[in-house]
């Protein structure tokens, strides 16, 4: 037999993900939808913040979400409240979306009659890094209950996100949230990260918050018009 | 823990290219970005459970890590970075987004036999 040689062959292992997430984001922009995708540890306030959301930019913005677990349809129901249409991702054993999932449950979605997805990511601050799924913007979710250093902890999902949102802020007092250090943590995994600070249970911040969605949007908007014309 | 799934891609990546070359593998070579959200240990654990009933059974994941370059707009240099937990300049300090190494996942060669 002979002697073992070295083959160079460099293959993306998440090629499969990446060139499906590739043809969601081209489908999104077609349809002129914003795709907001969510991610934290279990019990940030996703939903919640979600479901605030998803309330009161109706009926100004056609909204839409798609809410990933492992298990239960409980997060769907929740959302259901705020009459915009959702779907659950039930992932089973799996600890993330991947693109496949979200273009399976996208099947019979006209998406031209919407302004905005969002997509809620499967609680977890490691796995869901590693996956694009097509989103023109990612968040990641921090409560002030988890401590000022997650970040720190958890760089690679902060830095995969562009923006930061500070969730449970009616309770920073009692737990006595030190609000520069949590800055401080993000600014150095992720430098000129935007931060948003709010509470989706008493609304504080979230006009400021739907506002720069609303932004978000007319200006992927205008870029779209403008590479339409060029 | 989806170190599993991203074995199993390997796995199913190295076979692709094997048979298309009508080669035996006997081990993996696989750079691994620093911020590649895979963590090394679990993915060779789990590398073994993914080969099994596979061409590549018995086969050696050989792992390259692969650190974080930033370019430092101030220096106009790229630089290693020295943690992942500071995104900045090692030299000057100033902080940089612009990565320019450390996200790979890839399969870079397979050691065949014919």
């Amino acid at each position: 037999m002979s002697e073992p040689r070295l083959v160079e062959v460099r293959r993306n292992v998440l090629k499969q993900n990446d060139v499906i997430a590739r043809s969601l984001r081209e489908q999104f922009r077609a349809a002129g939808v914003f795709v907001v995708s969510l991610v934290s540890s279990p019990g940030s306030g996703k939903t919640m913040l979600l479901e605030k959301i998803l309330t009161l930019s109706q009926p100004r913005y056609r909204v839409a979400a798609l809410v990933g677990d492992l298990a239960t349809e409980n997060d769907a129901a929740r959302l259901a409240r705020s009459k915009a249409p959702v779907k659950q991702i039930t992932t089973g054993t799996v600890c993330h979306l991947e693109a496949a999932m979200v273009q399976n449950a996208l099947q019979g979605w006209d998406l031209n009659q919407l302004d905005f997805l969002f997509i809620e990511n499967v609680g977890n601050l490691v796995c869901p890094s590693s996956y694009d799924l097509g989103e023109n913007l990612r968040l990641v979710l921090m409560s002030v209950t988890e401590g000022e250093d997650k970040p720190l902890k958890y760089p690679t999902i902060f830095n995969s996100a562009d923006v930061a949102v500070i969730t449970k802020n009616e309770l920073a007092e009692v737990v006595e949230f030190d609000w520069p250090a949590a800055r401080k943590s993000i600014e150095s995994v992720r430098p000129g990260m935007q931060i948003f600070r709010l509470s989706a249970k008493t609304g504080e911040g979230m006009n400021e918050y739907l506002d720069f969605l609303a932004q978000q949007l007319s200006e992927h908007r205008a870029t779209m018009h403008a590479e339409s014309k060029a | 823990m989806h170190e599993l799934s991203i074995a199993m891609g390997i796995v199913e990546a190295a076979t692709d290219e094997a048979q298309r070359r009508g080669v035996r593998v006997s081990a993996v070579h696989l750079r691994l970005g620093a911020l590649s959200g895979v963590v090394k240990d679990a993915l060779l654990f789990s590398y073994e459970v993914a080969c099994q009933d596979t061409p590549l059974a018995g086969s050696t994941l050989i792992v390259e890590d692969v650190p974080v370059i930033v370019f430092c707009a101030l220096c106009q240099e790229q630089r290693l970075l020295t943690s992942v937990q500071s995104f900045c300049c090692p030299e000057c300090r100033t902080p940089t987004m612009d990565i320019r190494q450390g996200k790979e996942l890839e399969v870079f060669a397979l050691e065949v036999e014919e």
